[in-house]
């Protein structure tokens, strides 16, 4: 592995996800990488031939990083369960195959995981699912763990890089020994934090191939039932290998008045808190190494196990007859930090409990907001505008519709699910919603992971909804990746794009009841909507302007206020344009009697793109094109 | 310093700042003097415009990632209020160096919350030391909005515990690898940036 001295500068180049693909890091290199980049590297050195993902926050950066290294073929699928059927195939092909999701993307896929857990594999096959825990952006705190029991697979719990490194290639050893999947359980602080990683060599397993086995690989009833007593004679030699694996070890302490037993990020906060406490290390934490955690606990006074996020190995220790502490007294929700661990322990001690000290500062919030520009906001500005709606939401960027200024979505529950409960809202509504108009929002990529079969069942079921399709060629929320509505691949190559308007016509929506609309065009927007949710069926407008984190976006001369024409009737503040600021509020009374607060305004004109959504509501035309500031706006040819 | 020998930095700012991006540099700092480095961030939906406290922490040998409230060894602040946001990290009497930036999101232009009066105040009502200067204007004055996180690098250099030349390095090596046109320039901005923490310093002293 000979490499030019240059390559001293390697830490340096990793963070530019790009430079990763001209040249991956020697082996033995010492790398600062992400959990996510750590198990991209060693999903690359393990010869893996097919990885497979729908992006998904925390997990995304794995299969973006996998996707620049050579040698592997990396996609983005349309949602979670295709991407894990793509390994699938791959692992029955006889190769190695990755897949990587978010904790909610294993509830679409699990159709799938279900029945694989009875074929097996022939080539490894790892399934890394990213938990949220602390739900930095999540629609719920699902602990991910419960696969292993429920599918009966051995899951790895990485506690940082360098574990998501190793396990992730001892992952794939085991799932090849076995021919059994194996999930890598990460979560949001292994999947984000960076540490130093030692990584190593490439290594190609041997080459394999498709073995026609109907027995196997068709799960016919009569098949099936063959399988499963395999299954559970596969239960027995995980937890014969979990027992034995140097991935569960004990450090031993001076102070046995309590020890742990703790897995993945809890791991380190066990050993950051309690530094001369014994603790016994779960990596391979399902089969539970029972046995090994009962010598354990003969070791010390009391015994606590701390697990993020439900009690599972707890139970499984109850059950087995070992005492042990758990949920009892620590939290089944968010993360098992020192500063929840350390009162907790204490208190359990009968020992002073630290003071908290340390209080935040009353601040206001800084929830996340759609970004200056955002098609979004034209969307959002008119549905704000449109009485007697129920708006049935989805996941995406555009969920933020339901905050300020916009209050104009009423639900969100998962992927695709603005469909199905817009057709429930139709038909379950009550006498009082009568007049009630039913619309649903759901962004193109989201649409096509989960959104169309529910848009085919109010379509085939008379559903009276009107469909808010928002196209903006792009997996908005998770950074722009591309999708088969973008027209994309996963290194930015020409795919082919789907045409909504002529999908959703073939879905069985009337060609007069779509529409494609430029969510720009306030006017034009507003009155699309207003006509067709007085339509008593199925419509579906579509918006087709470009996410403005993506290069398709072409900005525009931005704006600025001439403050003496500014009225401060507010208009614009209600876009939710991010660029405008309130500059002075003031309260006067109409003639009429009502007291109103006038707002007066301006724009930054460094952030304004010209998108032109708060120049069309200002009726005093106080808003026009800001002057040239930066030379390059002058040059024109 | 912790008694276990690891440094706590904790840096906050908005979606977009550099926040990360400084505390990347920080990070390969401290690695090229040998130590074990852990960098965390809760950047939840950062690119929208959220908060961002990217945690940094380094040593001989580092176990969790995250720094507690009432840990951190120096808190440098992006943004004001976010300085006032997060200063219950510092150890008592910690310091904070502030960008005097405010930047005003939608839910207090909406009229919804308050921008505090006057968060560097704020702070040292709680017995935090604050170094307060405009990071922006200093890079304005540069040339460019982007030489911010430079210049609030500059400032943090002589309150780390190694040698100002080691974060400088990290900075230009950066630089010279991706943009070298512009290695001289961050160079200024780093020396503008311990500048106004020299000046701010006396400040601090005379207040």
């Amino acid at each position: 592995m000979g490499m030019p001295p240059a390559r001293v500068n390697f830490l340096l180049f990793l963070s530019e996800i790009s430079m990763a693909a001209a040249m991956p890091a020697p082996s033995q290199s010492r790398l600062l990488l992400s959990g996510n980049e750590a198990v991209a590297r060693a999903v690359w050195e393990a010869g893996c031939k097919v990885a497979a993902a729908y992006p998904g926050t925390p997990s995304t950066e794995m299969l973006e990083v996998i996707s620049t290294y050579p040698d592997i073929y990396a996609e983005w699928s349309v949602n979670e369960k295709v991407s894990l059927e793509v390994a699938i195939g791959a692992a029955f092909a006889g190769s190695r195959a990755f897949c990587a999701m978010k904790h909610v993307g294993m509830n679409v896929a699990s159709d799938a995981l279900m029945t694989l857990t009875l074929t097996g594999v022939a080539g490894g096959l790892v399934i890394a699912i990213a938990d949220d825990v602390g739900l930095s952006s999540s629609q719920n705190e699902q602990d991910s763990r419960f696969w292993g029991r429920f599918a009966h697979l051995p899951v790895f719990e990485p506690a940082d890089s360098q574990e998501a490194y190793e396990m992730t290639r001892a992952a794939f050893e085991l799932s090849e020994k076995h021919q059994v999947p194996v999930i890598l359980r990460m979560t949001t602080r292994i999947n984000h934090v960076k540490g130093l990683v030692t990584v190593g060599a490439r290594s190609m397993p041997a080459d394999g191939s498709f073995h026609k086995d109907p027995s196997r690989w068709v799960m016919t009833p009569a098949a099936a039932g063959k399988r499963i007593p395999l299954m559970f004679e596969r239960d027995k030699t995980l937890r014969a290998a979990a027992e034995t694996s140097p991935l569960n070890f004990v450090e031993t302490g001076t102070d046995t008045r309590v020890g742990f037993v703790a897995s993945g990020p809890a791991w380190m906060h066990v050993r950051e808190s309690f530094p001369h406490a014994p603790a016994l290390k779960l990596g391979l934490s399902c089969p539970v190494p029972v046995e090994k955690i009962r010598a354990f606990a003969a070791t010390v006074e009391k015994l606590v196990i701390v697990e993020e996020v439900e009690p599972l190995v707890e139970m499984e220790l109850k059950a087995a007859g070992i005492e042990c502490l758990g949920k009892d007294i620590l939290p089944r929700q968010g993360e098992l930090s020192p500063n929840v661990l350390k009162p907790a322990i204490a208190r359990l001690l009968g020992e002073p409990v630290p003071e908290q000290v340390a209080t935040p500062a009353p601040v206001f919030p800084r929830p996340p907001t759609m970004c200056v520009a955002c098609p979004h906001l034209g969307v959002y500005y008119t549905l704000a505008q449109i009485k007697n709606l129920t708006i049935s939401g989805d996941i995406g960027c555009y969920t933020l519709g339901a905050g300020h200024p916009w209050n104009a979505l009423d639900t969100t529950i998962s992927m695709g699910a603005s469909m199905g409960i817009a057709l429930g809202l139709d038909k379950g509504r009550a006498a009082a919603d009568q007049d009630k108009r039913i619309l649903a929002v759901i962004g193109d990529s989201t649409f096509l992971h989960m959104g169309m079969q529910g848009l085919l069942d109010i379509v085939y079921n008379g559903g009276n909804v009107t469909v808010l399709l928002l196209d903006n060629r792009a997996v908005g929320m998770t950074g722009g990746q591309g999708n088969p509505g973008s027209g994309k691949g996963i290194h930015g190559d020409a795919r082919p794009r789907v045409d909504f308007a002529r999908l959703v016509e073939s879905l069985g929506v009337k060609r007069e009841r779509i529409h494609v609309v430029d969510p720009y065009q306030l006017p034009v927007l507003f009155k699309t909507i207003r006509e067709e949710i007085k339509i008593p069926e199925v419509s579906v407008i579509i918006t087709d302007q470009p996410c403005v984190l993506i290069d398709d976006y072409k900005k525009q001369q931005p704006y600025e206020v001439i403050a003496d024409k500014c009225t401060g009737c507010g208009n614009c503040v209600d876009v939710g344009c991010p660029a405008i600021h309130v500059t002075r509020r003031e309260k006067v009374v109409k003639p009429s009697g009502k007291e109103v607060e006038l707002q007066f305004v301006r724009i930054e004109t460094s952030a304004c793109t010209g998108c032109s959504l708060c120049v069309q509501p200002c009726a005093p035309d106080a808003i026009v094109p800001a002057l040239p500031t930066q030379p390059m706006r002058l040059v024109k040819h | 310093m912790a008694e276990n020998n690891v440094t706590n930095i904790l840096v906050v700012g908005i979606g977009g700042q550099g926040v990360m991006t400084a505390t990347e540099i920080l990070a390969e700092a401290a690695i090229a003097l040998g130590h074990d480095v852990k960098k965390t961030e809760v950047a939840g939906m950062a690119q929208r415009g959220g908060v961002v406290s990217s945690h940094l922490r380094f040593g001989p040998k580092v176990l969790s990632p995250q720094i507690m409230p009432g840990t951190a060894d120096l808190l440098v602040a992006f943004e004001a209020a976010e300085g006032m946001r997060w200063c219950h990290y510092l150890k008592p009497g910690g310091l904070v160096l502030m960008n005097t930036a405010r930047l005003v999101p939608p839910v207090v232009d909406l009229g919804l919350y308050d921008y505090p009066a006057d968060p560097l105040a704020a702070i040292r009502e709680r017995g935090f030391r604050v170094q307060a200067f405009d990071a922006m204007a200093i890079a304005l004055e540069l040339g460019d909005m982007r030489l911010g996180n430079t210049v609030m690098l500059g400032a943090m250099a002589d309150h780390l515990p190694f040698p100002a030349a080691v974060l400088l390095d990290a900075i230009l090596k950066r630089f010279r690898a991706r943009k070298p046109q512009m290695v001289e320039i961050n160079q200024k901005a780093f020396e503008a940036g311990r500048a106004a923490d020299k000046a701010t310093q006396h400040e601090e002293v005379t207040a």
